[in-house]
């Protein structure tokens, strides 16, 4: 089986992207399941059994998606392999964009698209920085100027990714991006032991814990404070 | 450079040996608050492992991307196998598995190529297969060559060369910009240093498509439709990286539209259309005919095709003469416009 990690702002497109490039691979007969993960709500679900892919869901509720992420996705990954997939999709939407969890080894998909603005290939950070491939969407509203001026932006921020425009609605660029979730050669056959590329933020506050009252004294754990005066 | 005398350098000196680099650092949220001035051996000893985690920075993999876009920004400025003399098409088959009606399809700088068939016949596949560079290994087997062999990769997977510029009907501009700023930072994404002259030519270049006339200063989203469409034809003719462009449809309103394809033509680019319209599918030099997928036929533009043309042609300077007379109050006679 091959796994994939697809990440990236909410509504970037990811769910679109990937029915498309989806519906090439099961043309070429080959089995693909999907797995998205998300905070309190998603009915990304339902997009995906639509479609006819088998799809599992993950809310992480009062945790940190990201690290929720981490936790499940091993168990995650075995089911894929149980079913017989070919592909395993991962969507998560990228809340945090300092955790997403990208694994090593294990290709790394971001999704960003042309409405976001320019500067937010620079904010976005580790999750466009550390992806093996950007798919960069919507391009069929903008003009041609800002289409190269976006893609500009995200090569000076990830210059060795594989950066490809793809439309979500008609599909244009995602045939060309199936032939690059899946390698026959690759095979995974666990998780188990395979690092992430980086290591996540430990927010273990006591907020993290469930606390709701707001001062000084409830406050434990990883705290910082911002310096208001020198700000 | 080696990964020793990189280190030595600070932010500061490489951004002015490679200019390109600003863009880089900008994108580096770890040196935000340090000096820029510092070599990057100074800067990584001040970071501790709090802030490192914090931006989930590594020092190899940082060395790494930045070695890597110095190499490859070397290689495109400037680089004559960058420069496409020549586009061809080795043919492939249709959706039925038979082969595609002709040998080898050509296109030059300079010439424009229009595509005629029904919607969903294989216009996208044939586009998506030149910005592709397919290799026989898209669902039409079709074959790319660039300067007649086999292309660079780069031409695939680099987000800096994109082999196609896009042209159509539903693309706005959603920057909130002037077009001088806007023209500005294009230029700049593509390393263009000292704009000025390339800037006025392109508002004077859209400002001949347009009719009505467009300042500097006038906020890219409050150009009319036809503004729009010509500065787009302008920055794309002379700014864009890519030397193919595909245009899909041109209304007719609000712009000139042979000037458009002179403007695109006179840069070099090679000019693909769709279209159905005689006026603009017969000013092209060759046209493709898709059916079923394929390209079932490649015709040149015959003699009789151009003097067509020029029938067509006067028949639409008459209706745009009379248009203008009616809307000045002018009653009609036969002979008034030839
Ligand atoms: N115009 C346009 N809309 C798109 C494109 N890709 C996605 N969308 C739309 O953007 C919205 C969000 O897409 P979705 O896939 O749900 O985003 P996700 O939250 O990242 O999974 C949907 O309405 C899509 O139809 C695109 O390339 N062009
Ligand atoms: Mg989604
Ligand atoms: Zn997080
Ligand atoms: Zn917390």
């Amino acid at each position: 089986m091959n796994l994939v990690t697809i990440s990236g702002p909410p509504s970037s497109g990811k769910t679109a992207v990937i029915l498309k490039a989806a519906e090439n691979l099961k043309k070429r007969g080959l089995k693909v399941g999907a797995v998205k993960f998300d905070c309190l709500h998603t009915d990304d679900d339902l997009a995906y059994e639509k479609a006819g892919i088998p799809v599992k869901k993950g809310l992480s509720g009062s945790l940190c998606p990201d690290h929720y992420f981490v936790s499940n996705i091993e168990a995650v990954a075995a089911w894929g392999m149980e079913e017989g997939f070919d592909l395993l999709v991962s969507e998560s939407a990228g809340l945090c964009n300092r955790c997403s969890p990208y694994i090593k080894e294990i290709k790394a998909v971001c999704v960003i698209d042309n409405l976001s603005g320019i500067n937010t290939p620079r904010k976005i950070g580790p999750m466009l920085r550390m992806a093996d491939i950007v798919v960069i969407t919507k391009g069929d509203i903008v003009s041609q100027a800002e289409r190269e001026v976006f893609a500009a932006g995200v090569y000076a921020v990830n210059p060795g990714a594989v950066i490809m425009h793809v439309n979500g609605l008609t599909g244009q660029g995602a045939y060309e991006l199936s032939t690059l979730l899946f390698d026959e050669r690759t095979k995974l056959d666990t998780l188990k032991g395979k690092k992430l590329r980086f290591s996540m933020p430990s927010a273990l506050c006591s907020y993290c814990l469930g606390e709701t009252r707001i001062g000084e004294s409830y406050q434990m754990g990883n705290v910082r404070k911002m310096d208001i005066k020198n700000n | 450079m080696t990964q020793r005398e990189i280190l030595q350098q600070s932010p500061q000196a490489l951004i002015e040996k490679y200019p390109f680099l600003s863009a880089f650092f900008e994108g580096q949220h770890w040196m935000s608050k340090l000096n820029p001035e510092q070599s990057l051996a100074d800067l990584f000893a001040l970071i501790d492992d709090e802030h490192a985690e914090d931006h989930a920075f590594d020092v190899q993999d940082f060395i790494n991307q930045l070695m890597d876009f110095i190499a490859e920004m070397k290689v495109f400025i400037g680089n004559e196998t960058f420069q496409v003399h020549q586009l061809s098409i080795l043919p492939g088959t249709n959706k039925s598995g038979e082969p595609e009606g002709f040998e080898k399809l050509v296109f030059e700088p300079r010439t424009i190529t229009s595509i005629v068939g029904p919607t969903g016949s294989g216009k996208s596949r044939l586009l998506a297969d030149i910005e592709w560079v397919a290799q026989g290994d898209t669902p039409t087997q079709r074959r790319i060559l660039i300067n007649e062999e086999l292309p660079d990769n780069a031409w695939r997977f680099s987000g800096n060369r994109k082999l196609v510029a896009q042209l159509s009907q539903n693309m706005n501009f959603v920057m909130d910009l002037t077009v001088r700023e806007f023209l500005e930072l294009h230029a700049k994404s593509r390393m263009v240093t000292d704009s000025g002259d390339l800037i006025k030519r392109i508002i004077s270049a859209a400002n001949e498509l347009a009719g009505e006339k467009f300042s500097p200063d006038t906020a890219i989203t409050a150009l009319s439709g036809g503004q729009s469409r010509a500065l787009m034809i302008a920055d794309t003719a002379l700014l864009s990286q890519s030397p193919v462009v595909l245009i899909d449809e041109i209304e007719n309103a609000g712009i000139d539209r042979k000037k458009a394809l002179e403007i695109l033509t006179g840069e070099d680019k090679i000019v693909l259309m769709a279209t159905h319209d005689p006026l603009l599918a017969l000013m092209a030099d060759q046209r493709i005919v898709i059916k079923n997928g394929g390209i079932h036929r490649v015709i040149k533009t015959s003699a009789e095709e151009r003097t067509l043309l020029s029938e067509l042609e006067q028949a639409d300077l008459k209706q745009q003469q009379m248009r203008t007379a009616l809307r000045s109050g002018a009653v009609l006679q036969r002979d008034m416009y030839l």
